[in-house]
């Protein structure tokens, strides 16, 4: 199964910048389907982005943030060629962990 | 000329749900004020709170002050509540965290992001923004909480709100 995760790290000079897109419903468990039944919650509650043995940065979630959520930030410390280590779990115990090479 | 304005399928749905979400009685969740921003745990009880000074009391235990130097970047006007762009830098150093919180979406609190020594403060993501509220970020930086808040106009409410 293809990853639900697409990421992009670009070195800037000594910054790298991240940007990550992930496939997932998000649903907040307030909405009702198109036969009136509520849609469970389904959310992403911790994404995480690991790079040589650090965490770079950690994202706690609730259920405002958009389906299929984007998330852009930036680290020093890391240069090109690095593996970028990115995985989240959700409040089902769902999860996905992908690397990504810094170009 | 024809369908522009059709709506997305998925969207329809959501108004629909939108409606019956005012009717839903949003338990009221006891909360052990647990500072989850300290350690590595997934901050629950934060994510529960129907208030945004609750929510910040839960997630670092303190109060914030308004600060010029955190910048929200924000859309005056949201068509869509479902997806609004939001980012916020910081000139502050020493850093150690970043919330968003929408002030009258179901649950206040939609983000935390924990910085690492060696990260840029700054982050950009989408949030769900049930209607015409404020939007405000919490800097956490050498151990003090500042914030900036940007009221957004919602013209369509998201995703249950």
């Amino acid at each position: 199964m293809a990853s639900s995760i697409r990421v992009r790290a670009t070195s800037n000079g000594d910054t790298i910048e991240v940007q990550a897109l992930i496939q997932h419903p998000m649903d907040t468990g307030l909405v009702k389907d198109s036969k009136g039944e509520l849609i469970p919650a389904h959310f992403i509650q911790q994404l995480k982005f690991e790079c040589n043995g650090k965490d770079v940065f950690v994202a706690d979630w609730g259920t405002a943030v958009s389906k299929d959520p984007y998330v852009k930030f930036s680290f020093k410390g890391a240069k090109k060629g690095d593996e970028l280590k990115i995985s989240w779990i959700d409040n089902k115990g769902g999860s996905d962990t992908t690397t990504a090479k810094i170009s | 000329m024809t369908t522009t304005t059709r709506l997305h399928p998925t969207r329809r749905l959501i108004l629909q749900g939108a409606a019956s979400v005012a009717l839903l009685g949003l338990g009221n969740l006891p909360f052990a004020g647990a500072h989850a921003a300290a350690n590595d745990k997934y901050p629950e009880e934060a994510f529960k709170l129907k208030s945004e000074a609750d929510a910040i009391k839960a997630l670092y235990g303190k109060t914030a002050e308004p600060s010029d130097k955190v910048k929200l970047d924000a859309p005056e006007i949201a068509e869509n509540g479902g997806v609004v762009p939001i980012s916020v830098t910081t000139t502050l150093d020493k850093v150690t965290s970043i919330s968003f919180l929408v002030a009258e979406n179901p649950f206040a609190l939609a983000a935390s992001y924990r910085i690492p020594d060696g990260t840029i403060p700054s982050v950009a993501n989408r949030l769900k923004m049930a209607k015409t509220t404020n939007v405000t970020a919490i800097v956490e930086a050498d151990g003090k909480l500042y914030s900036a808040t940007k009221e957004v106009k919602v013209t369509v409410g998201g995703c249950g709100g």
